[in-house]
Parts: C-alpha cells; structure tokens; sequence
C-alpha cells in the first residue's frame, strides 16, 4: 500500500496518458473505420456506389488484418510505424499503430450497422433526387446514429484493451505502469489500483455510450 | 402524347450465379399514361410491377425499350440528370420509407432540401403539406410515434412536396388495414382531383383499382395481358389472370367445380345474365321472367359498383316448362347476353 502511495504521481501520469492514447486513437481510428466502413457499404453489391473490384480489396484488406492478434501486429507494423511518425517506439508510433488496428476492427462494425438501414429509407431519398454524398450525410449516418455510437462505445474498451499491451513496445499508461510498477516488482495491490482505473474508466465511457445512444435512438 | 410512355420496355437481371438463367422481370411492356390517369397496375407477386414503376423514375434501369416522361427519354439520362427528372415525380412505398431520425415535419422538408428552397420556403410548404394530408398537429412527432396510416399519409405529403406532376404509388397501401386502406386511398383521390397529380398504382388487391383507378393494366410474368378503362376490364375480363382478379371483388361465372356444386341441388336449367352498365335493365329482365312465368333463384354471382356503373354476372336456377323458358330466354337475350350453363 505504502509502495502505491509512493506511486500515485506515476500513476496519474499513466492515467493521463491512457486518456490521451485512447483519445487520439478513437479519433484517427475511428474516421478510419468510418471511412473504411463507408467504403465496404457503399461498393458492395447493390448499393448505391456499387463497385465490385474495390468492394473485394477492401474486403480482403480488412479480412486479412483483422485477425492477427494485437501484439503481433504491434511487432509487423512497427516499420510502418518508424516510416510514418520517426519513431518505431513511444506514444505517436502506439498511437499510429493502434489507429490502424483499430480502424480495420471498426470498419466491420461501420458496415454492419450501415447495414441495419433498411434500403427502402435510401430508395426514398434516391426518389426525391437526392446523390450519394447527401445521402450519405442525411439518410445513412443518421439513421445509423444509434447503433454507430454503441460501435464506438465497443471500440473504446477495445482501444483501452489494445493501449495496455502497447506497453510493451515503449508505450505508456496504465498497462505499462500496471507491468512495470506491480507485476515485475511483484506488487499487486499496484497492479489492481490500474486494473481499478481501467475498470472505472471502461464503466463510465460505456455509461456514457449508451446515454448517447438512447438519445439517439429516442428510447 | 402521353405523360407517361413505355415502349417495348424490358429488364433482365443477370444470373445470379454461374448456370443460372438470367431473370426477365419486365418482358416488352408497352403502356401510356395520359396526364390525369389514375392508373392502376395490378398483377400477383412476382408479376413485375413493382420492377415497372421504378422503372419510371430510374430508381432501376431498364435492359432495353424507351421510357418517355413528360416528353423525355429518361433511359439515356445520366444519373446527375436524372435526378433532376426525380423531382418530378413524387413516390410512396409500402413501408412508408419515412426517415426515423427526422421529424414529420423534416421528413417532409426532405425532398424541398434537396430541391434547394430556402428555409422560409421549406417551411411555410411542410405546413400547407401537412394541413392537406390532416397531420398539422404531428408536425414534431416521430415516424415510430404514428399509425401506419399516419405513416402513409406523410408519405404522401413527402411525395408532393416539389410539386410533382407523377406520384408512383408501390403497393401504398399494402400494409394497412381496410378501414385505413380507404382512407389513404380518397387522400390519394385529393390528390390527384385537387392538384392533378397523374397517379401510378402498383397494388394486388383489386378493391383498390376498383376504388380509385380509371385505368387498368393487368401484370403477368413480366407482362401486360390486358389494360384498358377499369369498368371495361371489370365487366368483362378477357385474360384468365384477370378474371381471377376481378372474382376477388364481385363474384363473376361460377367455375366448373363450383357448377358442379349447384347442379346437385338444382335440377332445372341454369343460366348466367351479364350486366353491364345501366344499359341492361335489371327490372326488365326480371319482369319477363315472371310474366311468363318461370319461377327462379339466384344461385351464384355479384352485382358491383365501379364510377357509379353496375356491372356484374348473376346466374340464376330456372324451373318451368322448356318450350316456355326457351321463349323468355330468347327475350332476355334481346336485352343482355345469356349464357346457359349445362
């Protein structure tokens, strides 16, 4: 206990930097996955930007690096990494990586909610004249509004999740802390104090989430 | 020239796998819609009709064949031009379509959105809409908030926003019970009396070409197999499709089966009369029955009502003398068609 109190002003630092990791990460990954996303609805067969060849690429592109687990991929990218921000290691190289994990995991989800959409919504719009561009911004998004927001909300734990093994790698936050400060130093009380925060954390963002999107969904 | 114009139009989806055979939804349909029809399109499904009218505002693009809106061949329209042409033509749909995250009030604004009107404009016209279609107070409500015929009815009001000169109604009230299917259907009338909206309806239910429709085409495997003036196709439909169709709402000749049902219990002779129109009298008819003498009963058949002209098949069991009946019937035939049935 002594030894955590000692901790505390590291402890908020890593707090502060999972904050600003997952921060950074929900916001390049999820316009990532958006964008993405987008792209696998609007091109697939039948839909109103239908586009077989780039409908397959970025199909396959996001089948192929959605299953490779996390630390691997951490490892694999790490060149890309180094060539995009300077640096294979610390926070921009963690926050790049992670982005692009997570733009591929929120892609899927991008499509399958776009896909709750019923088609009839989008003939409607289509029958008043309305292109693709405005349907995009006043039929698809809207309508997804709900569901996209508890996507999102999914994304963050996972972005939480994909922060702590970043440690590993030169990273900070609570994961590195957690590894460092309690499991190496055979201390767990610190280790559950960061396990507590992510815990509380996780809590309150999904709380928030699902605030949101119960507004959204008017229910 | 008409409004509306197909001319050996046709669609054929590709296979949908290797081996398959294509599918050829619409199969050279030829059809005119003068400016002021309302104009039913009814056909089983599968018959193609719903195909047919999204055909008319190119929400899909026809195989082959023109397609002629108000002067214009829509089918070499670009879909930046076409769009254009889609503010003329209003369209509902079974499932109402309304956008769930919009107000009524916005999901009428929608197409005067699109359209560019200012907001002033914008919302002075929702309101005009939503007087006419009788939802003034639902203005800020939700779509999840309203009845089905509430539904259909800002729909209907959405359709008409830009003024459209065509309103396509898919199957508009297929989702709605009868009393609500009435309704929608004199709204519909409104529109097309009020603001001479020519009207395309895609239904399967005979009731309503029979309430609203002036016109009729009857949809088969891709086809038309009959069309003209709703009380000509009701009165004496020549396809056996349509016939059926027009069974649904007035008992017509009775079938083989059902002949053979009548004949067990009645002995004496059996005849159908056609009654078309106030042209065939119903009182005489009957009157030279009695007078000579032959005692009857209606054994099968309908009388109804299409624009204030009957029309309809009564087929009546005869008993009495031969030589008499034959008389009579010779009168009768000089004032409709009879048919006897042995």
């Amino acid at each position: 206990m002594d030894a955590l109190i000692d901790l505390l002003p590291e402890l908020w630092t890593a707090t502060y930097e999972t904050l600003y990791i997952v921060a950074m990460t929900l916001f390049f990954g999820g316009l990532g996955g958006l964008l993405v996303g987008l792209g696998l609805y609007l091109t697939r067969a039948g839909s109103i930007l239908e586009n077989k060849p780039l409908f397959f690429v970025l199909n396959l592109l996001v089948n192929f690096i959605r299953p490779i687990p996390f630390i691997i991929f951490l490892a694999a990218a790490q060149p890309l990494a180094r060539a995009v921000t300077g640096s294979g290691i610390g926070n921009n190289a963690i926050i790049f990586t992670i982005a692009l994990a997570a733009s591929f995991a929120m892609a899927r989800i991008v499509e399958q909610n776009l896909l709750t959409v019923t088609p009839g919504v989008i003939d409607a719009a289509r029958s008043v004249g309305a292109g693709p561009i405005r349907i995009i911004f006043t039929v698809l998004l809207p309508e997804a509004l709900g569901p996209l927001i508890l996507g999102y909300t999914f994304i963050f734990v996972a972005l939480v999740d994909m922060s702590a093994v970043a440690g590993y790698v030169g990273g900070g936050g609570l994961g590195n802390f957690a590894l460092l400060y309690g499991y190496r130093q055979f201390n767990p009380i610190v280790t559950w104090a960061a396990v507590l925060l992510i815990i509380v954390l996780v809590q309150f963002v999904q709380f928030f989430g699902n605030y949101l999107a119960r507004k959204a969904l008017r229910r | 020239m008409a409004l509306v114009s197909l001319r050996n139009v046709s669609k054929v989806y590709p296979p949908a796998s290797k081996g398959a055979p294509s599918v050829t939804a619409i199969d050279s349909v030829s059809l005119d819609v003068e400016a002021g029809d309302i104009y039913g399109i009814i056909g089983y499904s599968g018959a193609g009709k719903s195909t047919l009218v999204r055909l008319v505002n190119a929400l899909e693009h026809s195989t082959s064949g023109e397609i002629i809106v108000d002067g214009q061949d829509i089918a070499v329209l670009s879909e930046r031009e076409l769009r254009k042409v889609r503010l003329g033509i209003g369209m509902i749909f079974q499932q109402f379509n309304l956008l769930g995250s919009r107000t009524v009030a916005r999901n009428v604004a929608y197409p005067l959105e699109v359209a560019g009107h200012p907001k002033e404009q914008r919302t002075a016209r929702v309101a005009e809409l939503l007087d006419f279609v009788g939802l003034a107070d639902k203005a800020g409500s939700f779509p999840d908030q309203l009845s089905g015929g509430q539904k259909q009815r800002v729909g209907i009001a959405r359709a008409l926003a830009t003024q459209p000169s065509i309103l396509l109604a898919d199957e508009a009230t297929s989702a709605l019970d009868p009393e609500t299917t009435h309704e929608v259907l004199a709204l519909l009338k409104r529109v097309n009396v009020e603001f001479g909206v020519t009207i395309i309806v895609i239904t399967h239910e005979m009731d309503v070409i029979q309430t609203i429709a002036t016109k009729v085409a009857v949809m088969d495997q891709g086809r038309v197999i009959e069309r003209g003036p709703v009380f000509d196709v009701f009165s004496n439909p020549q396809a056996a499709a349509s016939a059926r169709f027009v069974s649904t709402v007035v008992k017509g000749v009775p079938s083989a089966a059902e002949l053979a049902v009548l004949r067990e219990r009645h002995t004496g002779r059996i005849v159908t009369l056609a009654f078309r129109d106030s042209a065939v009298d119903q009182t005489a008819v009957f009157g030279e029955l009695s007078r000579a003498g032959v005692a009857f009963e209606v054994v099968y058949g309908g009388i109804n009502e299409i624009q204030g002209r009957p029309f309809g098949h009564l087929t009546l069991a005869l008993s009495g003398v031969d030589p008499v009946i034959d008389q009579v019937l010779a009168h009768i035939r000089t004032l409709t068609t009879v048919t006897e049935v042995r």
